[in-house]
């Protein structure tokens, strides 16, 4: 069973209907012994990073999250849910994340060139690096995923499994042992969206 | 480098898409459901369904079979028509949409933009703008065209985006069913207006006019079109490889 952690933000819809398109087993639960039962955890968010931060903290689920991707449960976090993976974000200020993967967000601004339009959004290209996931044998290197986000995750090079290239590399995608993290929306990305889900739902072969 | 979005755009009144489709190979061709997956497995970036129902109950089978778009289509979905409040944002959102877009309601109200980008993000925020000449002045126009607001167009979508508006669609009503291409003068003015991803909409007759649109504006980010979709006049996939061949950027599926 998959657990998609519900603390208030978003809307969990399509990521629960991705799932069953996939033939996962998907709750969404705020429920912490739910979160401690399942075979693999999904956060998801949207919105601004300081709010979500604090909502998940709120709830404590946080802590539970910590402990479960501690002991080696995979987790997956989804846009604003990979980026509170982090250390920390300078989102409007400075938040604390999870720090399950080190490494920092920060304004896309800063990184890229002038005239750029941001939010990044739209449908880009993932470029792999030289770390190989197991998230992504089921696509191929340049299959594109859809983006929406200001931000983006830096300092983070040693986890990075994918780069989008938006006048800069952008983290697409990273991955730490059981832990993993899409920038991008792959309940949103068609075929090569669910095909990532699948592959993290599945164990791998 | 982001790909330029091909959006094919369904009319759907009393949970049924309007507007003939002329199709081989579709059960149901007035299903948003069958025709939203046909368009979805065909390669469309994101499609945008128009509730141009004018009952409480059309709105009730609107936001069903929104549901269920939403169930069986992944890719992203913007919802059009009828949105005049917060709670309209909050019931097809909750449905599945991922964007709205505004049009006569935020001509009437303005602050609708900007409480709904402060509730659910720029990003769910779509600003829909008719245009039309009027004496050489690009004027908006609300209630689906038919009735000037003596607005400057220009002004209004800055005022838009600045009040949260994430992005804009520009509907040109002289260019409307034309079919000899997209408005590129009214496009330009807009692009060079705001900052925020602009999508053509009005006058596509065929797989040219999407090239010269992208070629000739790079600042545009997608093209939308209903009839000549629905038509089957232009394939996305014959689209989407005559783009490529144009070096411009696409998605393929």
């Amino acid at each position: 069973m998959i657990a998609i952690v519900d603390y208030g933000v978003g809307n969990l819809f399509s990521l629960k209907s991705s799932l069953a398109a996939v033939g996962a087993e998907a709750v969404v639960t705020g429920d912490a012994e739910t979160l401690r039962k399942a075979d693999r955890i999904l956060l998801p968010g949207v919105g601004a990073f300081g709010d979500a931060a604090e909502k998940l903290r709120a709830t404590g689920l946080d802590a539970v999250v910590i402990e479960q991707a501690r002991r080696g449960k995979p987790l997956m976090g989804i846009c604003l849910g990979m980026q509170l993976l982090f250390d920390k974000s300078l989102e409007y200020g400075e938040h604390a994340g999870l720090g399950l993967i080190p490494g920092e967000v920060r304004p896309i601004a800063e990184l890229i060139p002038a005239g750029l339009k941001i939010p990044h959004i739209g449908w880009n290209a993932l470029r792999f690096t030289e770390k190989k996931s197991p998230l992504f044998r089921l696509i191929r290197e340049g299959d594109c995923v859809y983006f929406v986000h200001s931000f983006y995750a830096a300092r983070c090079e040693a986890d990075v499994i994918a780069n989008a290239e938006y006048g800069a590399l952008l983290t697409a995608a990273v991955q730490r042992d059981n832990v993993c993290g899409c920038q991008f929306h792959p309940e949103k990305s068609g075929r090569v969206g669910l095909d990532i889900l699948k592959a993290f739902c599945e164990p791998v072969p | 480098m982001i790909t330029k979005r091909i959006i094919p755009c369904l009319d759907v009144k009393n949970g049924r898409v309007v507007k003939g489709v002329n199709f081989q190979g579709l059960n149901d061709v007035s299903s948003p459901v069958e025709l939203g997956k046909y368009y979805s497995d065909s390669g469309a970036d994101e499609l945008v369904f128009y509730d141009i129902t004018a009952s409480s109950e059309g709105r009730r089978l609107f936001t069903d079979i929104l549901t269920e778009v939403a169930r069986t289509i992944f890719i992203p979905l913007t919802v059009g028509g009828g949105i005049n409040t917060l709670d309209d944002f909050d019931r097809v959102l909750k449905c599945g949409a991922d964007k709205v877009s505004v049009n006569s309601g935020a001509i009437r109200d303005p602050r609708l933009i900007l409480e709904a980008a402060k509730r659910y993000g720029d990003q769910c925020v779509v600003l829909s703008a008719d245009v039309k000449r009027v004496d050489g002045v690009f004027r908006v126009f609300a209630k689906g065209g038919r009735e000037n607001t003596g607005m400057e167009a220009i002004a209004w979508i800055r005022k838009g985006v600045e009040l949260g508006a994430g992005e804009v669609v520009l509907n040109s009503i002289d260019t409307d069913g034309v079919k000899r291409g997209f408005d590129l003068e009214m496009l330009e003015a807009v692009c060079n207006a705001v900052s925020v991803p602009v999508i053509a909409s009005g006058g596509a007759g065929g797989i040219q006019d999407f090239v010269t649109l992208f070629k000739t504006l790079p600042r545009v980010d997608a093209g939308l079109a209903a009839s000549i979709f629905h038509f089957g006049e232009v394939t996305i996939p014959a689209l989407k490889a005559a783009l490529k061949e144009n070096d411009i950027p696409v998605r393929e599926v």
